[in-house]
């Protein structure tokens, strides 16, 4: 029988990886990847809370769908400003994104 | 509807592996047309995962939104954006990359440990045949609020895009584009080929 621990395992994994690409990578659309990774994870816990705990109201499932509702428009909204900013620094690298940088 | 359990189990396996596989190539493919392909990967196995959890309707949703719309969207960016640049290497940049593999495991170890050590309080309720009457009784009974904020939020992060993505227009340029239709914006020429 499949266990609610096995997917906040699978979970974890997946946020942690998209950690990882999110501080590693220098590509800014791949950044953006990484935050879909790990709105995924955050979703997979809600779908698996919702399945193990609340079988009949299934509220983790509404959570859900407003998750990928926002993560859909966080997805328009930050591959505008990545194409913003390619336009005004005619780059895409992580690193040369510093006029804020100290 | 039940499906026999070593079957449920053999498909989780079989999911989670495709699903973190992919997950790695997306972070550490170099090439990023590779990398919003594999996506692509990551949100369909997820789909499956969400069909073991008896979520119908979200794992509908989730391949419409997902793989429809934002996998897409990533490729035109990526298309959009198509530099082909060396990056160059930061000096300890292993150092970066290590500590940050580091910190990132020990996140997860100390996150499995959190959820298979907790005592779930685990509902002995079957659950529902099917979620799309349930999800929908939510959604205009307690949740109407927020479904209609989050139509009004998708309204205006499109706005948002196409004002942000839009050529500027040139500000001594403004006058004499008047003669041209009242309902287009004015912009800067756009350059016919790449440089």
């Amino acid at each position: 029988m499949l266990q609610l621990q096995y997917f906040l395992v699978l979970a974890a994994a997946l946020f942690c990886i998209g950690i990882y690409g999110l501080i590693t990578s220098r590509n800014a659309v791949r950044v953006l990847m990484s935050i879909e990774l790990m709105l995924n994870a955050v979703n997979l816990n809600l779908m698996g809370f919702s399945n193990y705990t609340d079988p009949t109201e299934i509220k983790g499932q509404v959570f859900t769908i407003f998750v990928i509702a926002i993560a859909a428009a966080e997805a328009a909204v930050g591959l505008a400003i990545v194409l913003a900013i390619y336009r005004n620094r005619d780059t895409v690298d992580m690193e040369q994104f510093n006029l804020l940088k100290w | 509807m039940q499906i026999a359990e070593g079957v449920q189990l053999v498909t989780f396996a079989i999911l989670s592996i495709l699903m973190l596989g992919a997950a790695l190539g997306v972070v550490l493919f170099a090439n990023i047309v590779y990398s919003a392909f594999l996506l692509g990967g990551v949100f369909i196995s997820m789909a499956g995962i969400y069909i073991l959890l008896n979520a119908d309707f979200v794992s509908a949703a989730q391949i419409l939104v997902y793989v429809g719309a934002v996998n897409v969207l990533i490729l035109f960016a990526i298309m959009l954006v198509n530099k082909r640049e060396e990056f160059k290497p930061l000096k300890n940049g292993w150092l970066r990359q290590g500590s940050t593999a580091v910190v990132c495991g020990g996140l997860f170890a100390l996150l499995s440990a959190v959820s298979i050590v907790t005592p779930w309080s685990i509902s002995t309720v079957s659950p529902l045949s099917s979620s799309v009457v349930p999800i929908a009784k939510h959604f205009f009974t307690d949740f109407l609020l927020p479904f209609e904020l989050a139509s009004i939020l998708l309204l205006m992060s499109m706005v948002g895009a196409i004002i942000l993505a839009r050529r500027d227009f040139l500000p001594d340029d403004v006058g004499a584009t008047s003669t041209q239709d009242s309902l287009t914006l004015p912009e800067r020429p756009r350059e016919l080929a790449g440089k």
